[in-house]
Order: C-alpha cells, then structure tokens, then sequence
C-alpha cells in the first residue's frame, strides 16, 4: 500500500498517523506540503489531525481552500482511498467531499479521554478486520467534534448506510449520557457515498501498539492495507 | 468601500456559544432574556469603489470561504469610505 | 511609519519608582552611565534590574543548591537544563511561572505562560515532547476562583492542544492562602542530540542579530516589572499589559527554529521572553562578552508609532532573536518563509561591548553591557528563621469517632472529595495528553511517562510541592518537595535523574518570607544531595501576595527520570485478585500539618513530617530494584492523605474501561490509634502489589537491606475493606471522588 499524508503548518497529529502506518504497514508514507499542487500516485490519502491553519475562522476551512485540496477531491472522486482524521475530517466536510458539519463540543471544552465506538458495518476498505456491531476503544481529543447535518442530509446518510462509527456505551449502546460532543444520532464518522472517503473525530492512530494503552485502533490500518494491496 | 459582514447561526442550528452566554447573563441577574445566538463579525477594507461590485464580490467571499452554509447565514453591509 | 516623534517625559523620582528602581538603583544607573539616563535607557534599567530578570534577592541562595552529576550536560543559566539520558540524547526541561499574568487574564496569562515554557525548550534544540503544569488556586468558596479555574485550565489547553504537545502531568490544589495570587507554573520537556544543543551565548563580531516570529507589538510593555510588583486593588486596571498568545504561530516558529537548527548556520538562540527583545540581545552579548548594535527600524512591527522605549521593552509572544553565521541569512531566511514568520537582520555583533539602539539614524539608547549586568543589584535581605511547630503525637488526637465520622471509612471517603485530593479528571480531559501518541502513563498516576521515539526507553515526569508542610516549617517542606519528586519517579519505576525549581514565594522585603525562601532551599539542598538529584533549571516568583497577605511558600519541583526499559514500568492500578499488598517504610502515625488534620480536624497546626533522606534513599533505592527485578505488580508512593488515600487510589486506579474495580482487604494493626496508622502522612513509604509467590522473597530482601516492609493486606473484591470490620464500595468512594471538581465547576 502506497500512502501520503498531507500536512499543514498546523498538523500536529501528523507524526502519530506516520508513525501508526510505519508500524502496521512496515513502509514510511509520502508526505506532502500543504503548498504542493500534485500528489504522488497512491492508494492512501491521509489528513491527519491538528489545527491546519490554526483554525481561527472555522476548524478546516481555510485548509479546505487550500490547492492541495482541489487535487485530494479530484482523487477521492476517481475512486483513491481518503482518511480524514479529526481536523482532517473537519477539511473534508468544509470541502464538500462528506456531508454535515462539525461545530464546537455542546460543553464547549476540549475533551481528550477514551470513548467507545460502535463499527456500523465492516465491508468498507477502512473496516474490513472488524466485525460490524464491535464496539472498539480509541481516544477523542478535539474541541470541535460536534458532528451536526440537516435533517434531509441526515436521514439520507443513515439510510444510505453511511454512518461510519457512533459513540456507545463499553455495551455498544448509543447514548446521549456518553457522547462526548453532542453529535447528532451519536455520528462520529462518516463515508462519502462511495465508501472511499472516511470522516472520524477519534484517533485510531493513538491505538495500534498496546503501550499506548489499547490497540483498537490498529485493524483500522490493517484493513486498508488488505484492502489496498 | 467597506464591507461588514455578520455571520449568524441559522435557526434551528443548536448555538453552544449562544446558550452558555444566555446561562451566565441569567445568573448576573439579567432577567427576560428569551435566547442568545453568537455570530462573527468582519470588517473587509476594499480597494473596489463600485457597490455592485463590492457586493459581488464578498458574496462569494462568503460563499466560498467566510461562511458555512451548511448552518451558517450570512449579511452583507457596504459603507462608502 | 516608524519613529513619530515622542516626547520623552523628565526623569521624575515618580518616574523611576514606576519602574520599579529604587533610588540607590538609579544612583547606580547613573554611575554605570555617567550621565543620567534617558527614557529608553532608563526602561533597559529597570528590566534588566527587576527581581524577575536578575534575580537580585534570590542569587546568593540558589547558588547553593547542587547543580551537578555526571549526566548534567547544561545546569542553571541558560534558557533550560539539560541531561543526558543515554544513546547520545538528552533531555531538556524547565519549570517557569506564569502567576500575575493569569490573575489578571486567566486564558492568555495561562496560554502565554505555555508559550514562553515551550519557546525555552526548543531554543535549546529540542523538540517538546511533554507539558506538565502546577496550578494553585484561592478556596473553593473564593468569588473567582472557579472563573480563574475554568480559564487556566483553558488557557493551557488551548495552547498546548494546538501546538501539539501532550500536557500529561501536574498538581491542582487550592487554599485560601491562593486567594488573591493563584499559582500558574508551566513546565516543559524536549529531547534533543546530546551533542546538539543550541546555547545562547553570542560570539563572533560582525555576525547578523537576527529577529524571527510574531511582529512587535505594545503588548506586555513592563511585563517583567509587573512580575516583580505586588498586587493590590489596581490589579485589575493592569489589564492592557497582558500578552495574547498564537500557539499557531508558536508551532510554525518551533517547526522553523528546529528546520534551522539541522543546519550549522545559528551561533546562538535566545526566546524573547520577558523583557523582550531587551533581555534577549543583553543576555546573548553579555554571555559572550560583545557588544550589539540594534536597528529598531528593521523589526517588524505590528502597530505605527512605536517609540524606541516601547519595541525594546515590548513582550509580543512568539519571537526569536538569533545570531547567526554571516553569510547564512539567505538560507534561514528560506526556512521562515516557508513557515510564513517574519524574518528581519534587526543588528549585528560587535566587540565595543556596549550596546548601541537606533531608530530613525539616532541614538535611542547607548549602554556599556558589562558594567550593567555586573552592576546589577545583588541583596542579602535580611531573613526571618520559622520556629520549628510543635509535634502533635498521634495518640494526642482524638478518633474520627468523636467528630461526626463513623470510622476510617467515613473519613476516607470524605478525604478523597476533598479538593485537593478529589480527581482532576476534569482538568485534564481538557489537555491532549496523547497528542504525539506516545504517552504511556497518563496523568491520574505518580509519574507520567512518554516514551522516546525509536528506543524502548521512556520519561518518566513529576510535577509536585507540598505547600501545607512548607508553611509550616520550610526547611522540612523544601526537603519533603525533592523527595516527594524523587518518590513519584521511583515509583514508576524510573531513575530518578534531575529537577526544575519553580519558587514561589511572597515579598522577599520581609524577613519572614524571606526567611521561608532560604530555608526551603537549605531543606531543597540537602534533599537533593542526599538523592543525587541536582538542580538543572528554574525560575523565582516573588510577591506573590495582595495587601500583605502572601502565598503559602511554594517551591515546586519538576522532575525527569528515565525508564530504560518501558517493559519495566510501574503503575498504580491494581491488577491481581488474591495478590498481598506490602507496605515499605515506616509508620509513626505522623498527623501534623496533615490532610486529616486539616480536612477532618479543622485544624493546620503541627510540624510536617520528618523526612529522613537516608531512608528515603534505602527505601527508594530497594522499590526501584524490585520493580526493575520484576517482582511488582503494581505501586504508588503514600504522600496526602496517608496509607489508606494510598491504597485507595490504587483500587480506583484499577477501573477497566468497562467499569470493573479490583478492591483490597487490609489489615492495619499497630500501637498507633487506627486514624494515625491509616492518615498519618510519614514519608519514604510506598505500597506495592506483589505475587504471593514473590512475598517472602521481596520481604527477605527488604529484611537484608534494613528496609522496613510489612504485609498490610492483598487485593479483592470491589470494596475496600480494614480489618474486616470496616468498609466502603470502590463505586462509592468513585463516585465522590471523581464528582467533586466537575459539580465544582458546574456550581
């Protein structure tokens, strides 16, 4: 699996994802400069976490107008893998490549702890080693993760299957008492309509080696690359 | 020219922001206040002297960047410099 | 559009005591000169002369804490210490205050505090790999502290979050004493190559100053004098002099800064911190014995109209000055344009050793460098010892039982919602304490551990004081601070290797605080002898008190050791069910100046406890073996609170994510009353989990080493049980312990 990270002055989480692809995959994904107009040829587009351009206006927007976007969206439409992790699924929802909007947590504070995550469904290129229904345990820390559509936008993602992962219980049961941003429906990420394009505000690349405390995250990687390959 | 823009929550967009002011302003004492909905305000310094223009053209800066309009509304004021 | 012409107010006796400098100072001023000095130079003075730059009352005494060990690359003096922890890297770090800042403007004076922290570490070359932070705040009850609270605790969130470095460690405590002068202290660490390390000594005449970062604005002007000035009721209308923090702006600095560094092209760093672009070209020069010639035309300004008085004394956060090599300006120049920072050649080296400032082709100010910083006043204040508080025997204290408390438990249970000892969880979901993805222990522990990229070695950091026990006697307080330290690193099973000093303190003016700071050092040198745990870096904070009512006395103490094999931490989660609990050390039911003693007794009388640093070595020494030998399970040093705050912990510690808790059975018997042995605070203590396989084995080695060791119990269940007769559900004492600060917050 060829994989490039794309990242901005402001990426801070960048290292955590390179660091997650180098030990699940053995191999050192590209990395890209925000200020670069091509991309190299891959399967695997990565928009890692962080603050972009310090994400003053709203988190993503300025990075959403950014050239190297225009080429990511002209990739994910021809079918090329795209992971947006955090302020990277803040781009791609400012971008217009995943439908809603992420605003600032309902207790308006930056909340970093382990949540628990419910698989939808394991038959997409990001899921694929998990079991859909599995609940995984992966940590969150952002301030503006409060995942928010229309309600049309709404009903057509959940009927269309699109809802990637949503907040639950250790049980797996979604409610609002655990969501820790307030999101709709309990929505922490989403799928374009092909399925090639993941959303999520929690951090998968916080949890692939069990010194971290917990390596759910780490079949995340695993799946792309069985699916990539 | 100069253009301010609002940028304003639409309704029905639950306001975070707006509530928690609402809940402090409440607890100082200020009594009767129904709803608080927090916005942006920009101030543009334009060199474009023709209104038409202007408007225009900070339409789609709204459009396009300052703006979500996915939940955000926007307004668009002009002052003559 | 520089240089609007300023009138430059007479040098009035009102003038000078504005600026801090007391008349014999400016006698002083004026003989370093020769002249009287103007505006600008007068501003210079008073910076370079306040207590927060030259450490004018506390030199003579931090110069007898130990600075050295064969690991120190780089002790006191420069922008942070360094250690060598093997494999030809190091690690850097430093302690810093941040205190009236944040009372005036909790966020940004807690998010600046961050920034400056950050900016010294990497001007050393490294990268920052971890914030730890020792907040103290006024009582509970206090009108502002929940609002100070909620905007510290933001202020450093919102900073380090967005620069991307873990915040994973630290203390939050309150006590009325805080009431008018919370505590902000930030502490940074970074690792770097041992043999590149970057230093801020100037040399080289003809070599380019060169200013990096953020543009000059009017922000902060006189924040170091303001640093160095007690409060009163003005406070509030100090506002303006407030800096604002742009963490985006300090991760794009940090990126270039460490882009420049791979190359060979800086002579020397230095952040401008306090006193701005001030302290930072003086101290580069003065270290190196040059002069400098500064043009004001060239540093990028955000604001028209500065005067020279005001962009030399300005403190706009995220700024560098460097020297570099002549000849390499193009090619920094490139880095920072990369990263969208302004760049200027604001000055050049010299050897006149004088320092020269223009602005529009004149003369703004012309000081000989030397002479002043020799110059700088150095006091011997006059100081006050504290008579050492009378012991209060554990037998002399009457049962919970007599006060409204059914027994230990009940106790317990309301120790643990107490504020200080109530879980800060709600502190820290609000910092990223993974960010980098390499944080191993997680704040909640004795240590917090991130682990060194490519190598199986990690971290292990503390951030801790005990003020209650320096209040009350200070020599035994400063001791108690560097062993608590040491403790919480042995206990993760770390080699405890050196410590950053943050001393905060009231006036110095008056002989008995003055006295609470030397005597705390003396206690602070012998600790840190007796553990071979020298002083690398640190900072003084001095008035830190409103109308003559100051601080409990507060030197906090951050501390870095090293894991060489994280196979091998400790933690304090219990793990076994049926595994014996040991306890090591000894127990005299000490209860003076204790958490039981305050929270239970109403009372805060007493002397602290005694610590024997013999004994803290031996048993520290002996707990680290073991832990390396593999033979714990799991521990956790007893500091507030005692034996049973102790074990309890560790049972809370034990939560899966599922909600499970593993419990204990103790059996406390002794001659001490059932309150001493459980609450009394003695030091040189730990618990450890152990196999029951490994017990006589470890106890046989304690028994050989003269190490005092005890079976105090083992784990199981999910209550927490002493002597079969008394007990409490982990849930319950969860619930309280965990609910304290949010519904704190929510009040």
């Amino acid at each position: 699996m060829r994989a490039a990270v794309v990242t901005f002055p402001g990426s801070n989480r960048d290292v955590d994802v390179i660091d997650a692809l180098i030990a699940v995959s053995g191999q050192r994904p590209g990395i890209v400069w925000h200020r670069d107009v091509e991309l190299p040829d891959v399967d695997l587009i990565v928009l890692p976490g962080g603050f972009s351009y310090g994400d003053y206006l709203r988190s993503g927007a300025m990075a959403a107008r950014s050239p190297i976007l225009r080429e990511v969206s002209a990739r994910a439409e021809a079918g090329v893998a795209v992971l947006g992790i955090c302020n990277g699924f803040q781009i791609l929802t400012e971008v217009g490549l995943l439908p809603g909007v992420l605003m600032a947590n309902r207790n308006l504070k930056f909340v970093c702890r382990d949540i628990h995550l419910k698989v939808e469904r394991a038959d997409t290129p990001f899921t694929g080693r998990y079991e859909a229904g599995q609940v995984i345990r992966v940590p969150v820390a952002h301030h503006d993760g409060n995942y928010f559509s229309d309600a049309d936008t709404l009903a057509r993602i959940e009927s269309e299957g699109r809802v990637a992962f949503r907040y639950c219980t250790p049980e797996g049961h979604v409610e609002d008492e655990i969501n820790p941003n307030g999101s709709i429906n309990g929505i922490a990420g989403v799928y374009n309509e092909a399925r090639n394009v993941l959303g999520l505000m929690p951090h998968p690349e916080d949890h692939v080696d069990g010194a971290q405390g917990c390596s759910d995250g780490r079949p995340m990687f695993e799946s792309l690359i069985e699916h990539l390959a | 020219m100069k253009a301010r823009v609002h940028i304003t929550l639409k309704s029905g967009v639950l306001d975070p922001q707006g509530r928690a002011v609402r809940n402090a302003l409440t607890s100082l004492g200020f009594d009767g206040i129904d709803d608080v909905r927090q916005g942006k305000y920009l101030e543009l310094d334009l060199t474009e002297s023709d209104a038409e223009r202007a408007r225009a053209a900070v339409e789609s800066m709204c459009a396009r960047l300052l703006a979500n309009t996915v939940i955000e509304d926007y307004q668009i004021e002009l002052e003559e410099a | 559009m520089n240089g609007a012409a300023v009138t430059e107010p007479a040098t009035t006796p009102d003038l000078i005591a504005a600026h801090g400098l007391s008349e014999a100072e400016y006698r002083r001023a004026q003989e370093v000169l020769g002249r009287d000095p103007n505006l600008t130079e007068l501003g210079i003075f008073s910076v370079m002369w306040s207590e927060h730059c030259s450490y004018k009352s506390s030199k003579k005494w931090l110069k007898t804490l130990p600075t050295e060990a064969p690991w120190v690359i780089c002790g006191p003096g420069e922008n942070a210490g360094v250690i060598d922890i093997g494999d030809g890297q190091a690690a850097v770090f430093k302690m810093e205050s941040h205190n009236h800042p944040s009372f005036i403007e909790p966020y940004q004076g807690a998010a600046t505090g961050v920034g400056g922290i950050l900016r010294d570490v990497f001007t050393m070359g490294a990268r920052p790999v971890a914030n730890l932070s020792c907040l103290r705040f006024g009582h509970p009850d206090h009108p502002r502290t929940r609002h100070l609270v909620a905007g510290v605790v933001a202020g450093i969130g919102g900073y380090g979050n967005c620069v991307g470095v873990p915040t994973v460690g630290g203390e939050c405590t309150f006590h009325e004493s805080y009431n008018g002068n919370i505590l902000v202290n930030a502490m940074t660490v970074g690792l770097a190559d041992a043999d590149r390390i970057f230093y801020s000594t100037a040399a080289g005449a003809g070599n380019p100053l060169v200013y990096v970062g953020s543009k000059t604005g009017r922000d902060g002007i006189h924040g170091a004098t303001m640093a160095s000035a007690e409060f009163d009721e003005t406070a509030e209308e100090r506002r303006p002099t407030v800096q604002v923090g742009d963490p985006f702006t300090e991760k794009l600095l940090l990126e270039a800064c460490l882009e420049l560094m791979a190359t060979d092209a800086i002579v020397a760093i230095q952040d401008m911190g306090a006193a701005g672009l001030t302290s930072s070209s003086f101290e580069m020069a003065g270290k190196g014995g040059m002069g400098v010639e500064l043009d004001l035309d060239h540093v990028p300004q955000r604001e028209t109209g500065m005067s020279p008085y005001e962009i030399m004394l300005s403190e706009s956060q995220e700024r560098m000055l460097m020297v570099l090599q002549r000849g390499r300006e193009d090619e920094a120049r490139r880095i920072f344009e990369k990263w969208e920072l302004d760049f200027a050649v604001v000055g050049k080296l010299t050897d006149t050793g004088r320092m020269v400032v223009r602005m529009n082709g004149e003369v703004a100010a012309d000081l000989p460098i030397a002479p002043l910083a020799n110059a700088s006043p150095e006091y011997d204040r006059p100081w006050a010892t504290t008579a050492p508080p009378e012991q209060i025997p554990a037998d002399s204290m009457n049962a919970p039982e007599t006060k409204d408390f059914e027994g230990v438990m009940d106790v317990l249970q309301r120790l643990l919602a107490s504020p200080d000892l109530a879980s800060k969880r709600w502190v820290w979901d609000q910092y990223d304490h993974l960010v980098m993805g390499r944080t191993v222990q997680r704040p909640g522990g004795d240590a917090a551990v991130v682990r060194v990229p490519g190598s199986r070695k990690a971290l292990a950091l503390s951030a801790d004081c005990t003020p209650r026990y320096c209040a009350a006697f200070p020599r035994t307080g400063g001791a108690q601070a560097v062993a608590e330290s040491w403790r919480n690193l042995t206990a993760a099973g770390a080699r405890p290797l050196a410590i950053t000093d943050c001393m905060n303190f009231g006036s110095p003016e008056r002989p008995e605080i003055m006295g609470q700071f030397v005597e705390c050092i003396e206690g602070m040198r012998k600790a840190c002898l007796a553990l071979d745990f020298p002083v690398v870096s640190g900072n003084v904070s001095f008035y830190n008190e409103t109308n003559g009512a100051a601080i409990q006395p507060t030197p906090a103490i951050g501390a870095v050791g090293v894991i060489d094999d994280i196979e091998s931490m400790a933690t304090i989660a219990l793990k076994g069910d049926g595994n014996a609990l040991v306890l090591i050390g000894e127990c005299r039911g000490h209860l003076g100046a204790s958490l039981y003693l305050r929270e239970i007794a109403g009372r805060s009388d007493g002397a602290p406890p005694p610590v024997d640093l013999e004994a803290e070595r031996r048993n520290g020494d002996f707990v680290r073996l073991q832990i390396f030998d593999g033979r714990v399970v799991s521990c956790h040093d007893v500091s507030d609170g005692g034996l049973l705050v102790a074990a309890a912990e560790m049972a809370l510690a034990s939560a899966t994510p599922t909600g499970n808790m593993l419990g204990a059975l103790l059996h406390l018997e002794d001659d001490l009353p059932l309150h001493a042995l459980a609450f009394g605070e003695d030091q040189g203590r730990y618990v450890l989990e152990v196999d029951q396989s490994e017990v006589d084995a470890l106890m046989a080695a304690a028994d050989a080493v003269g190490v005092p060791v005890r079976r105090i119990g083992r784990c199981g269940g999910t209550a927490l049980t002493v002597n079969g007769e008394q007990t409490i559900s982990l849930f319950v004492l969860r619930r309280d312990h965990e609910g304290w600060l949010p519904s704190y917050m929510a009040g």
